[in-house]
C-alpha cells in the first residue's frame, strides 16, 4: 500500500486570527456544503456564513482580510459540536498548515492529527497577543516549530504546548494511522478472537 | 488514572497493542455508517487500493440528507447532491458487502437510533461512527466515539482507530425526577452544571437513582448529549434494564447464547471499587423542565429561572458567549422563557426521536390543536419507530392535532434536506444543538427543550411549561382520563 507519511517539524506563513470562544464546525463548514462526495470545493465554504453580509457580499471577516495566511489563531474549545472533518479539511485548503489556540475540542484536533496539521495550544493572553500582532502586522511571518514547542513572530518567541501523540506522530512522520495499524493485522485478528461477541457471531 | 471502571474493561478488551506514536490501537466491533462522512473515506480507501477489513461488523444507513415527505423518496431523488450521496453509499456498500439499510429496508433511519433498536449496540463494544453524537450507544454500556473521515478510513481499512485513553469521570445523578420531567432534561442540567467544555479529556460516567430510574431510551437521550458536554463518550453500566430491553431484539443472540452473552455483559459493568479520576454529583432532585436561551446547550435553564445576565458568569469567555447569545436570541436577561414566540415545532433527532418521545408529545397533544402560527413536524428517529408510532396511532393524535407526520431522518437538527429554518425563525426543538446556523438558517433561533416541552410550544405559540397539559382532565395526559373513567 502507499502511504503520504511525511515528517512535520515546522509550519510557517502570515497569520490570521479567528477570535471567539466555542467556535463550532457548523459554523467553520455549515452543513448545507456537506453535500459533496469529495472534501475538493471544501475552501469556498470555510466560515461561509459568517464571511458574509445580508446580500451575499464579502464582510470584513479575518478570513476575508488575510486571504494567503498559512496559521491560523484560535480561542478556546475550537472546533466544538460534530465530528465533521469537513471543517479541517475546509481549512487546510483554504491555506491553513497550522493553528495556535487556546484550546480544541478533541474530535477537532484528532482530524487535524489526521491530516498533519499542528495544532499547538497557549494561554489566553499569548494567544490575544499573537491576534492582536497579526492584525498590525498581516503580512508578517509566523514560525510553529513542532519539534521545539515553540511559534516564533516577529522578535518574539513563545512556548506552546502541543499534544504527546500529535507532537510524536507529526515529527516521526507517523500521522499516517492507516498505514500504521494496517501493519498490526495478526494482532488484530488475535484480538477480535477473544471476544465474545464477534466471533462465531450472530 | 482510572481502574476497574467500565471504560478501562472495554478499552483493555479491545486494545490491540500501544502504537509506536503513544496512542492505542483500538478494534472497533461496531462501526456505523452514513451518506455524508463516508464517501471520501470510501474515495481514500481506493486510493490505496484497501478493502474494508470487517464489512460483517460495518452496518450503514441513510439519515442527514434523507427525505422526510414519502413522495420526495422516489428515486433519483429530486436534489442531484443528496442523490449522489445516497448512490455512492449504495453502490460502496454493495461492493464492500456491507449491510445497508436503505428506504425500502424498513429499517431505515438515524444510525443512532437504528443501531440500538436492532440489537447492534450491546454492551461491552467499542462503537464507532463519522458522527459526533456516537456517544448514544453508551447507554447500553459501551464506548461510543465520534469520529472524523479519517479515521473511517482507519476503521474500514484495519477495523482500528488510534486513540488516546481518557479520564473517568463518574457523574452521580442524584434524586427523583418529578411528572413531566425527563431524561433531556437530565442531561441539560448536567450540561448547566458542568458546562460545554467541562468534559473535555473525560468520558461521563452516568450514574446514580435519577440514572438507574431511566429506561433504555431516556439513557439513551442522556449519553446522546454527552458531545454538547465537551465529553468524547458517555456511558451507563449496564443492568436488569439493558438486558431486558436487549432481548428479543434482532441482533441479539437467543436462548443459551443470550445468557453466554450476558456474562460478559455483566463481567464489563464497573466495578464496586473502581476508581475514577473524578466524581461529581449532580443534584436532580424536583428539577423543573429545562429549555435553552442561548446559543450553546450550555446557556440553559430550569423553565421555572430567567435568562441570566452575562455578569453572572465568572468567566469571561461565559460572559462573552452570554452577550452574544442574547443579541441573537433577542432575549434580555431577567426575562422568562416562558412566553417566547415560537414559530416552528420540531420533533425527532437521536435525542428524542424514539417511541416513548412521542408518547410524551403525545399526551399534550391529546384534544388540543397547533397554533396557527406554527409549523410543527414530527420526525421518526427511524421507519420502525414510525411503523410502532403508527401501530400505536399515535401518528393520528400528531395528524389531528396539526402536526405533519414525516418519514424518518435527521431532517431540521441540521437542515441537510428540505427542512430547514427559514429567516430568523424560532424553532422549539428536542434536538441537540443550537448553535447559530445549524437549523439551517443563520438568522434562525432555536431552543432545546424535552418533547412535551415541544407538543406544547406548538399548541401555544410560545414557550410554555407542558406540565400543564398533563393533569388536565378527560382530554389531557393518560392518568387524567382513568381518573375521570373510575
Ligand atoms: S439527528 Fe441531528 S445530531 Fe443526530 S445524527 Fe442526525 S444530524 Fe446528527
Amino acid at each position: 500500500m502507499s502511504g503520504d507519511d511525511q515528517h512535520i517539524t515546522e509550519v510557517s506563513g502570515t497569520g490570521v486570527p479567528i477570535p471567539g470562544d466555542d467556535v463550532d464546525t457548523d459554523q467553520i463548514l455549515p452543513a448545507k456544503f456537506m453535500k459533496e462526495v469529495t472534501f475538493d470545493n471544501m475552501a469556498d465554504y470555510l466560515f461561509y456564513d459568517a464571511r458574509r453580509d445580508d446580500d451575499g457580499e464579502f464582510n470584513d471577516h479575518p478570513l476575508n482580510r488575510f486571504e494567503g495566511a498559512s496559521i491560523a489563531v484560535v480561542n478556546s474549545n475550537f472546533g466544538c459540536g460534530s465530528s465533521r472533518e469537513h471543517a479541517p479539511q475546509a481549512m487546510m485548503r483554504w491555506g491553513v498548515d497550522g493553528v495556535v489556540g487556546e484550546s480544541y475540542a478533541e474530535i477537532f484536533r484528532d482530524n487535524c492529527k489526521s491530516l498533519g496539521i499542528p495544532a499547538v495550544t497557549a494561554d489566553h493572553e499569548t494567544v490575544t497577543e499573537l491576534q492582536e500582532w497579526i492584525e498590525a502586522n498581516p503580512d508578517g511571518e509566523i514560525d510553529i516549530d513542532v519539534e521545539d514547542e515553540t511559534v516564533t513572530y516577529g522578535d518574539t518567541v513563545i512556548d506552546v504546548d502541543i499534544d504527546d501523540a500529535m507532537r510524536e506522530a507529526l515529527v516521526d512522520g507517523i500521522w499516517d494511522t492507516t498505514s500504521l495499524m494496517y501493519s498490526n493485522r495478526s494482532k488484530v485478528e488475535e484480538t477480535v478472537a477473544d471476544l465474545p461477541y464477534a466471533e462465531g457471531d450472530d | 488514572m482510572s481502574e476497574g471502571t467500565l471504560y478501562d474493561k472495554v478499552w483493555d478488551r479491545h486494545k490491540v497493542t500501544e502504537l509506536p506514536n503513544g496512542q492505542d490501537q483500538l478494534f472497533i466491533g461496531l462501526h456505523l455508517v452514513h451518506e455524508v462522512t463516508s464517501p471520501q473515506a470510501f474515495g481514500m480507501l481506493r486510493e490505496r487500493d484497501l478493502e474494508v477489513a470487517y464489512p460483517d461488523r460495518t452496518f450503514a444507513t441513510t439519515d442527514h440528507i434523507a427525505p422526510t415527505e414519502a413522495d420526495k423518496r422516489e428515486r433519483p431523488l429530486a436534489d442531484d447532491q443528496a442523490e449522489e450521496m445516497l448512490s455512492a453509499l449504495e453502490r460502496n456498500t454493495d461492493e464492500s458487502g456491507i449491510t445497508f439499510f436503505g428506504f425500502e429496508s424498513g429499517k431505515q433511519g438515524i444510525t443512532h437510533v437504528v443501531a440500538p433498536e436492532l440489537g447492534l449496540s450491546q454492551p461491552g463494544m467499542t462503537v464507532a461512527c463519522g458522527d459526533s453524537h456516537t456517544a448514544t450507544h453508551g447507554a447500553f454500556g459501551s464506548i461510543g466515539v465520534g469520529i472524523g473521515t479519517s479515521q473511517i478510513r482507519d476503521v474500514f481499512a484495519t477495523g482500528c482507530i488510534a486513540a488516546d485513553k481518557q479520564k473517568v469521570r463518574r457523574i452521580e445523578v442524584e434524586g427523583e425526577l418529578g411528572e413531566g420531567v425527563y431524561a433531556k432534561d437530565v442531561i441539560m442540567k448536567i450540561i448547566q452544571d458542568l458546562g460545554v467544555d467541562g468534559g473535555v479529556g473525560h468520558v461521563y460516567e452516568y450514574g446514580g437513582p435519577a440514572i438507574e430510574a431511566l429506561d433504555m431510551e431516556g439513557r439513551l437521550a442522556v449519553c446522546n448529549m454527552s458531545i454538547e458536554g465537551g465529553a468524547r463518550a458517555g456511558y451507563i453500566n449496564p443492568d436488569e434494564t439493558t438486558y431486558e430491553y436487549l432481548k428479543g431484539r434482532e441482533y441479539v443472540p437467543e436462548g443459551e447464547a443470550f445468557e453466554e452473552r450476558k456474562a460478559y455483559w455483566e463481567s464489563i459493568a464497573s466495578d464496586a471499587d473502581a476508581e475514577y479520576d473524578d466524581v461529581v454529583t449532580v443534584d436532580a432532585d424536583g428539577i423543573d423542565p429545562l429549555v435553552t436561551w442561548g446559543i450553546n446547550p450550555g446557556q440553559v435553564i430550569e423553565i421555572s429561572d430567567v435568562v441570566p445576565h452575562p455578569d453572572d458568569f465568572e468567566a469571561r469567555t461565559d460572559r462573552e458567549a452570554a452577550e452574544q447569545a442574547l443579541d441573537h436570541m433577542a432575549v434580555d436577561p431577567g426575562q422568562s422563557m416562558l412566553g417566547y414566540d415560537v414559530d416552528v415545532a420540531f420533533l425527532g433527532t437521536c435525542t428524542n426521536g424514539r417511541v416513548s418521545d412521542f408518547e410524551k408529545a403525545a399526551a399534550v397533544l391529546e384534544g388540543h390543536t397547533v397554533d396557527e402560527g406554527v409549523r410543527a413536524l414530527a420526525v421518526p428517529g427511524s421507519e420502525s419507530v414510525r411503523t410502532e408510532c403508527e401501530a400505536r396511532g399515535l401518528d393520528e393524535v400528531f395528524i389531528n392535532a396539526g402536526f405533519q407526520w414525516r418519514r424518518a431522518g435527521c431532517s431540521m437538527c441540521l437542515a441537510m434536506n428540505d427542512d430547514s429554518l427559514e429567516g430568523d425563525e424560532v424553532c422549539a426543538s428536542s434536538s441537540n444543538r443550537n448553535f447559530i446556523g445549524r437549523q439551517g438558517s443563520k438568522d434562525g433561533r432555536t431552543v432545546l427543550m424535552n418533547p412535551a416541552m415541544v407538543a406544547a410550544a406548538a399548541v401555544e405559540g410560545q414557550v410554555a411549561d407542558a406540565r400543564e397539559y398533563l393533569d388536565e382532565g378527560p382530554t389531557g395526559g393518560a392518568g387524567g382520563v382513568e381518573e375521570v373513567a373510575d
